[in-house]
C-alpha cells in the first residue's frame, strides 16, 4: 500500500492534468449522412429572430461533424437570406452539452499534413461568415463549450452562458497535441487579451462561467433554475433561449451593444498590448516558460505561441494561414496520436463493462484511516457515499479525518466548494475505532499496511460482521488478491482495487480480479471506482499486478545505473528530460526505500532474474542508515522543510562507493541509459499482455501513463511500440541483453510485432 | 380591590382547570364535552379535537409598520415591542399577571436584548414573575412564537400566554471583523504593557472593515431576492404578472386603510415623535411607473424588482396576541375572535425552493384538519414577492410540481384571488420580519370576522427552505 502511495505521487505533476477534459469527442456517424432531412439541427422563428437548435441524434454530446457542419452552413445561409429573421440565437437542446469540440474522427481519416490543414480552413471559412454576420448572432452556452465548439462562439456576436457547474469553455486542443484550428488562435486573443488567451490556449484548462464572465469571455450569465412546471435542466435551457432571445432583439434594435465596459486592468493592460516591446517580452517569457515545462517534447505548445504571435504582428490573413498550417503539421505528430490515443483510452477506462451490479454501494466502510484510507474516504465522501472511516488508534483516525476535511477545505479555498457544502459533505464521514455499523456496509475496503497476516485478520474480523452481499476489497499495491482470499469464506467477494496516491489527485484506480472474485463483485467494484471519478484498468491478479510489476524492472534498472557512477541528479535529467515527470532517484525517495526493497525483494522472489539488475544491497544499505526517502528526511536527497532545492544526500557517496560496478561504455551514453529504463518497462508491460495480466492494451497504456507517469507523448507502452516501431525496440532490448544478460530479453509478444510490422496493439 | 379580584382571577380558572382534567379524563364522552362550547351555528363542522384544548386568540395587534429610517428609528426593538404589548394590554384590558408566558420572534437581534420578550414585558410593565423567552425562526418567527404559546397551552402548562414579534431594521448590529475582535479580546487578557504593545503592533487597517449582518442564505450565499428572481423564472413568473400582483397588494391595503379594516394597528406615541397612527408604506403606483425600475437582482434581465419585494425596503414593527385556553377566555369573560387550529412546519431545499413553504404547507395542513380548498373563506399568506407569491401559485395549481417533489398524487390548487389577501400584503403593508407572523393571523380572524367565513389559512415561506401554515377558525359569534 505505501508502495503505491508513493508510486502515484510520480504522475501527479503532469500526465494527470495533461488529459482531464475531453475536447474533442469521437463520434463516428454510419452511412446516415445520406439522408437529405436534418439529423443534427433544427431551427425555428421567435418573432425576428432564429432560435438553431443543435442536437446530433443518439449522443449524449454535440460534436462538430462534417454533417452537423454542412447543416449547419445550410441553416444560416436560410437565415441570412431570409427578409423575416433580423437575428439568431444557437443554442443546444442538450442539457449539459453545448458543443464538446470538433470530431477527432476527421483528423484521424487524414493522411497527410496537406488534408488536416484543409480540415481547418473549412472551420476557419465557415466561422469568418459567423464572425462577420450583418445580423446579430448570440451563442446561448449550457453545458460544455470546449474546442471546435469555443472557437464557434467566441465567432458569435454575443455569448451567454449558463452559470452552473457544468457550463466550462476551454481550448483543450493543446491536450491531444494539437491547436484550435478554427480561428480560435486568432479571436481568442482579441477578446481576452494575449496572457489570458495563452493560458487558455497553452494549458488547456476549463474555464467556469462566472471566469469566463469575468474574463470577457462571455457577456451574460443566466442562473440555472430550480424546479417549477419542468425538470430543472429543461427549464433552464428553455429559460437561456428567453434571455438569449431578449439580447438577440436588443441587438439586431442596437438597443444592446456588443461592446464591452472594460475595467481599468484591462484598459491597462489593452494599452500595454499596444507597444511591440511589451508583446515581444510577453512571448518571450511564455516562450521559455513553455520550454522549460514540456522539455521540447510537446510540440503544440510551442506553434501555439507562434502561430498567435503571427496573427498579431503580421494581420489576420497571415495568423489564418499559419493557423492551418501548423495545425495540419500537429495533427500528423506522433505526439498528437499519443495523446489522442490516451485521450480514447480514458474515455474507454471510465465506462463500466461489467455492467451494473446488483446491488448499488451506498454505505462505504474503509479500515484504516492512513494516507490512502483517507484519501479514498475522501473521494467518496464527495460523491455521496456514506463512508464509515475506522482506524484502530484515536490518533491515526483524527490524522485521517484531517486529511479529509483539509482536502475538502482545499476545495473551499479554491472555491469550488461552499463552506456549507463541505461541511454537508464532511458530515457523510463517520470516524470510528469499532466495526459499529458494518453490518450495513455494501462494500469494505481496507487500506491497512501491507502485512499478509494483518489483512488475513482484518478479514476474517470483518467477514463475520458484514451482509452477504458485501464486497471486500484490498487496497495493495503488490500482495496477490488471491492470498489475502485465501482465509475469505466467500472469495467470490474479494476484489484488489489498487489506488495511487494521492488519491484524490491521481485519477488511477487498478481493480484486481482473482479466479474465483465473481462478474458482480468486479461490476460493483468499478462502478464504485467511477463514481469517485476514477480511471479504471481491471486486471488479472499476480505478483505486482500490472502496474507495480512494470515499475519493477525499471526500478531495479535504476539502481545498477546509480551504481555504475552516474549521478543521481544527472539521472534524474535523463529521466525527465524524456518525459517522465519525476526524476528516477527522486521517484526511489518518494516511493520510500524501504517500500522500494518490500516490494524488490518480493517481486525478485516471484519473478527471478528478470526483475535482477541492481543489487538489492543499496536498498538495505540505505534502509539500516535510515535514509528512507523523503519521509525520513533523507534518500538520494536531503529534505527540509522550507527548503525549495533539494540537494544531494553526501552520506549516499560512501554507499555507492562500496557498491560501485563498472559501467559498460557501449551502453552507457545518455541515450542508452533512458532507453535501458524505458525498455525494461515496456518490455514487461507487453509481458503482462501476452500473460493475460492485461486484458487490453489500451488499460496497459492508461495505468502507465495515469498510474506511473509513463510520458504521456510516448502515448503509453503499447502506443510507443506501435509508434516508434517493435523492431527497434526489440533492437535495442538485443543490445542491451547482450550486456547484460536475460533481464533485457525482449518477451515473445514483442518479438511477433517485430516480425509482423504491420500488427499493432492500439487501432 | 383589584388585588383581590386578580388573585381570584388568578386562581379560579386553575382550580377550574383541575376539576376539569380530573372529572374529565376518566370520561370517555370528554370530547363532546370539551367542545360543547364551540357548537357552531354553521353546518360546517368544528376543527375541534378530542382531548386537547381548545385555544383561542382573544385579541391581537400592531403597531403601525413603518419604512426603517423613519419615525421608529431611534427605538430600540424592545421599545417596539413594548409598544405592542402595551397596546395589546390596552385593547384586552387583560391583567398583566394573569399572563402565564410571554414568547416574542425576532430575526435580527439586537445583542443588548437578545431576549428582547423579556426585557420588552418588563418594560411594558408585566410581572416580573412571567417568565419571557425569545424565539428565531426567520419569517415565521412570530408564527413560532404563536405556535410555541398553543404548546404551552395544549400541553396544560399554561393558560394564558402573550405571543407576538419584533422587528427594528433602523439599526442591526454591525459589527468588528472577527480579527479585530480577537485581538480585542486578547487585549483584555494580556497583563502586561509588553504583551498589549505586542498585541496592538499586529493591527493592520483592515481589520476595521466592518461585518454587517447577512443578507444572504448561509447555506446557500444567495440573497433572497436572488432566489426568488429565479424562482419566478423556473415558474415563467413575467415581470407583468408581478408587477400587477405587486399593484393588487398596495390597491387593496390603501383600501383596507382608508375603510379603517386593519383595526389590529393601535397607535403608538414615539417619544420625541408624533404619534404614528398608520402603516407608512402602502403606495399605490402605477405599472407604467413600476415598469421603469430595474431589475435589483438579476441584472440586467431579472424581474425582481424594488416594487415586486417585500425585502427592499425594510420595515420596523411589532406585534402581540393574546392567546387562551378557550374554558379560561370564557372564564374571565372574554369573546374571543378565532380559535388556533391545526398547523404545520415544513422545510425543503434552501437552494431551489427556497421560497415554497406555503406549496408545501398548504396541502398538508388541510390534511391534518381534514378541510379542502374550498372550505377556506380567508387565505392570508405572506408576500415576500410577488414573483413568489404567483410562483406558489403555480405550484400548488400543478400536478406535475405535486407528484415530482412533493411526494402527493394531485395538485393542491391555488386559492381563488378574491378570498387571496384582500386587506393587502407584506408587500404593502410592510414586512418587519420578526413580527409578520401575528398580522398574518390577525388579519384572517379579522376578515373572517367581517366577511363571515368560518375558516381561514395562514401560510408564509421563511429564510432556510422553511414554511408554515395554521387554519385559522371563526369564533362563533
Amino acid at each position: 500500500m505505501v508502495a503505491s502511495r508513493a508510486i502515484g505521487s510520480l504522475s501527479r505533476a503532469t500526465a494527470s492534468r495533461m488529459l482531464r477534459c475531453p475536447g474533442y469527442i469521437c463520434h463516428n456517424f454510419s452511412g446516415s449522412s445520406a439522408l437529405q432531412t436534418r439529423t443534427h439541427i433544427n431551427y425555428g422563428v421567435n418573432g425576428d429572430v432564429a432560435v438553431v437548435r443543435i442536437n446530433s441524434p443518439n449522443s449524449k454530446v454535440n460534436t462538430l461533424n462534417k454533417e452537423l457542419q454542412s447543416e449547419f452552413v445550410e441553416v444560416m445561409n436560410e437565415i441570412w437570406t431570409s427578409d423575416q429573421i433580423r437575428s439568431a440565437v444557437l443554442i443546444s437542446s442538450k442539457p449539459g452539452c453545448f458543443i464538446a469540440g470538433a470530431d477527432i474522427g476527421m483528423l484521424a481519416s487524414c493522411k497527410t499534413p496537406e488534408e488536416a490543414t484543409q480540415v481547418s480552413q473549412e472551420g476557419q471559412r465557415m466561422f469568418e461568415k459567423l464572425e462577420k454576420s450583418t445580423k446579430p448572432i448570440v451563442a446561448a452556452i449550457s453545458g460544455t463549450c470546449l474546442g471546435g465548439g469555443l472557437e464557434l462562439a467566441i465567432s458569435c456576436q454575443y455569448r451567454i452562458a449558463t452559470k452552473d457547474r457544468k457550463t466550462v469553455l476551454g481550448t483543450p486542443e493543446v491536450l491531444l497535441g494539437i491547436l484550435p484550428g478554427a480561428g480560435g488562435t486568432q479571436r481568442l486573443p482579441k477578446m481576452v487579451g494575449v496572457p489570458a488567451a495563452f493560458d487558455m490556449m497553452l494549458t488547456g484548462r476549463n474555464i467556469r462561467a462566472d471566469r469566463a464572465k469575468k474574463m470577457g469571455l462571455v457577456d451574460q450569465l443566466v442562473e440555472p433554475l430550480g424546479p417549477g412546471l419542468k425538470p430543472p435542466e429543461e427549464r433552464t435551457i428553455e429559460y437561456l433561449e428567453e434571455v438569449a432571445v431578449t439580447f438577440a432583439k436588443g441587438l439586431s434594435d442596437k438597443k444592446i451593444s456588443i461592446k464591452r465596459d472594460k475595467g481599468l486592468v484591462e484598459k491597462l493592460m489593452s494599452y500595454a498590448m499596444s507597444i511591440p516591446f511589451v508583446r515581444q517580452q510577453i512571448y518571450k517569457k511564455v516562450e521559455e516558460k513553455v520550454r522549460k515545462q514540456t522539455k521540447g517534447l510537446y510540440p503544440a505548445p510551442l506553434k501555439i505561441i507562434d502561430v498567435v504571435k503571427t496573427g498579431i504582428e503580421q494581420g489576420n490573413d497571415a495568423g489564418y494561414l499559419s493557423e492551418s498550417k501548423k495545425f495540419g503539421e500537429l495533427a500528423m505528430t506522433k505526439e498528437s496520436k499519443a495523446l489522442m490515443g490516451l485521450y480514447h483510452g480514458q474515455v474507454l477506462c471510465k465506462k463500466n463493462k461489467f455492467g451494473a451490479p446488483q446491488k448499488e454501494v451506498k454505505h462505504l466502510a474503509i479500515l484504516g484511516a492512513g494516507l490512502m484510507g483517507a484519501g479514498i474516504a475522501q473521494v467518496s465522501v464527495d460523491k455521496g457515499l456514506k463512508t464509515i472511516l475506522k482506524d484502530a488508534t484515536l490518533a491515526g483516525l483524527g490524522r485521517g479525518q484531517q486529511q479529509v476535511f483539509k482536502g475538502l477545505n482545499d476545495k473551499v479555498k479554491k472555491k469550488a466548494l461552499t463552506s456549507f457544502e463541505r461541511d454537508s459533505i464532511f458530515s457523510n464521514l463517520t470516524g470510528q475505532l469499532d466495526y459499529q455499523g458494518f453490518e450495513k456496509a455494501d462494500m469494505v475496503i481496507e487500506a491497512v499496511f501491507e502485512d499478509l497476516s494483518l489483512k488475513h485478520r482484518v478479514l476474517k474480523e470483518v467477514e463475520a460482521l458484514i451482509p452477504d452481499h458485501c464486497v471486500f476489497a484490498s487496497n495493495t499495491s503488490a500482495l496477490p488478491i488471491r492470498e489475502i482470499a485465501a482465509v475469505s469464506k466467500r472469495p467470490e467477494k474479494v476484489i484488489g482495487m489498487h489506488y495511487f496516491s494521492p488519491v484524490d489527485k491521481m485519477q488511477l484506480l487498478e481493480i484486481i480480479t482473482t479466479e474465483k472474485t465473481s462478474k458482480d463483485t468486479t461490476a460493483s467494484a468499478v462502478a464504485v471506482g467511477l463514481k469517485q471519478g476514477k480511471v479504471i484498468i481491471v486486471v488479472k491478479d499476480g505478483p505486482g499486478f500490472y502496474t507495480t510489476r512494470c515499475l519493477a524492472p525499471m526500478m531495479s534498472e535504476v539502481l545498477r545505473i546509480l551504481q555504475e557512477g552516474v549521478e543521481p541528479k544527472k539521472l534524474d535529467s535523463l529521466t525527465t528530460n524524456f518525459g517522465f515527470p519525476v526524476g528516477a532517484a527522486t521517484l526511489v525517495d518518494e516511493v520510500g526505500v524501504d517500500v522500494a526493497k518490500h516490494v524488490a525483494e518480493d517481486l525478485g522472489k516471484a519473478f527471478g532474474e528478470r526483475f535482477g539488475g541492481g543489487s538489492l544491497e543499496l536498498l538495505k544499505q540505505m534502509v539500516s542508515r535510515g535514509f528512507l526517502g523523503r519521509k525520513s528526511g533523507k534518500g538520494f536527497y536531503i529534505y527540509q522543510e522550507g527548503v525549495k532545492n533539494k540537494n544531494v544526500n553526501s552520506d549516499m557517496d560512501s554507499i555507492l562507493a562500496s557498491l560501485k560496478v563498472p559501467p559498460k561504455s557501449d551502453v552507457s551514453s545518455d541515450e542508452d541509459i533512458q532507453y535501458r529504463l524505458l525498455t525494461r518497462f515496456v518490455n514487461e508491460a507487453v509481458l503482462c499482455l501476452q500473460e493475460g495480466i492485461l486484458a487490453t492494451p489500451a488499460e496497459g497504456d492508461i495505468g502507465a501513463v495515469f498510474g506511473l507517469g509513463f510520458p504521456p507523448c510516448l502515448g503509453g507502452p503499447f502506443r510507443f511500440v506501435d509508434l516508434h516501431g517493435a523492431q527497434k525496440i526489440v533492437d535495442r532490448l538485443r543490445k542491451y541483453e547482450a550486456a547484460y544478460g536475460k533481464q533485457f530479453t525482449p518477451c515473445q509478444l514483442l518479438i511477433d510485432h517485430a516480425n509482423s510490422p504491420d500488427r499493432k496493439f492500439c487501432q | 380591590m383589584t388585588s383581590i379580584l386578580t388573585y381570584t382571577f388568578k386562581n379560579l380558572p386553575n382550580t377550574s382547570k383541575w376539576a376539569l382534567r380530573f372529572s374529565v379524563r376518566p370520561l370517555s364522552c370528554s370530547s363532546q364535552l370539551r367542545a360543547a362550547p364551540a357548537a357552531q351555528t354553521k353546518s360546517k363542522k368544528t376543527l375541534a379535537k378530542p382531548n386537547i384544548r381548545n385555544i383561542v386568540v382573544v385579541d391581537g395587534v400592531r403597531i403601525p409598520f413603518l419604512q426603517s429610517g423613519t419615525s421608529y428609528k431611534d427605538l430600540m426593538p424592545h421599545d417596539l415591542a413594548r409598544a405592542a404589548l402595551s397596546g395589546l394590554l390596552h385593547r384586552t384590558s387583560v391583567p398583566k399577571d394573569v399572563v402565564d408566558y410571554i414568547i416574542f420572534g425576532t430575526v435580527i437581534q439586537e445583542v443588548k436584548t437578545s431576549n428582547v420578550a423579556r426585557e420588552a414585558a418588563l418594560g411594558a410593565g408585566f410581572s416580573d414573575r412571567t417568565p419571557a423567552h425569545t424565539v428565531t425562526m426567520a419569517c415565521i418567527s412570530a408564527n413560532q412564537a404563536m405556535t410555541t404559546g398553543i404548546g404551552l397551552i395544549a400541553s396544560g402548562q399554561c393558560d394564558v400566554v402573550v405571543a407576538g414579534g419584533v422587528e427594528l431594521m433602523s439599526d442591526v448590529p454591525i459589527r468588528h471583523s472577527r480579527k479585530m475582535r480577537k485581538m480585542m479580546l486578547e487585549l483584555n487578557k494580556a497583563k502586561t504593557l509588553g504583551q498589549r504593545l505586542s498585541l496592538i503592533s499586529k493591527f493592520r487597517l483592515n481589520f476595521l472593515s466592518p461585518e454587517l449582518p447577512a443578507v444572504a442564505e448561509f447555506s446557500t450565499s444567495e440573497t433572497m431576492g436572488h432566489s426568488a428572481d429565479r424562482l419566478a423564472a423556473a415558474f415563467a413568473v413575467s415581470r407583468l404578472d408581478q408587477d400587477e400582483y405587486a399593484l393588487r397588494s398596495h390597491s387593496l391595503a390603501k383600501k383596507a386603510q382608508d375603510e379603517g379594516l386593519l383595526s389590529d394597528v393601535v397607535p403608538f406615541k414615539v417619544p420625541g415623535k408624533d404619534t404614528v397612527t398608520k402603516d407608512n408604506g402602502i403606495r399605490p403606483s402605477s405599472l407604467e411607473q413600476m415598469a421603469k425600475l430595474r431589475p435589483a437582482f438579476i441584472k440586467p434581465y431579472g424581474t425582481v424588482t424594488a416594487a415586486n419585494s417585500s425585502f427592499l425596503v425594510t420595515t420596523d414593527g411589532a406585534s402581540a396576541m393574546l392567546i387562551m385556553a378557550e374554558e379560561k377566555a370564557l372564564a374571565m369573560g372574554y369573546k374571543p375572535k378565532a380559535y388556533l387550529r391545526d398547523f404545520v412546519y415544513v422545510s425543503q431545499d434552501p437552494k431551489d425552493q427556497l421560497l415554497l413553504g406555503p406549496t408545501y404547507a398548504t396541502p398538508k395542513v388541510l390534511e391534518k384538519a381534514g378541510l379542502t380548498m374550498s372550505d377556506i373563506d380567508a387565505f392570508e399568506f405572506h408576500e415576500a414577492f410577488s414573483g413568489q407569491i404567483l410562483a406558489n401559485f403555480k405550484a400548488m395549481d400543478s400536478d406535475w410540481f405535486a407528484q415530482n417533489y412533493m411526494g402527493r398524487k394531485t395538485k393542491v390548487g391555488s386559492p381563488p384571488l378574491e378570498k387571496f389577501n384582500n386587506w393587502g400584503g407584506s408587500l404593502s403593508l410592510g414586512h418587519p420580519f420578526g413580527a409578520t407572523g401575528c398580522r398574518l393571523v390577525m388579519a384572517a380572524a379579522n376578515r373572517l370576522r367581517k366577511e363571515g367565513g368560518q375558516y381561514g389559512l395562514v401560510a408564509a415561506c421563511a429564510a432556510g427552505g422553511q414554511g408554515h401554515a395554521m387554519i385559522v377558525e371563526a369564533y362563533p359569534k
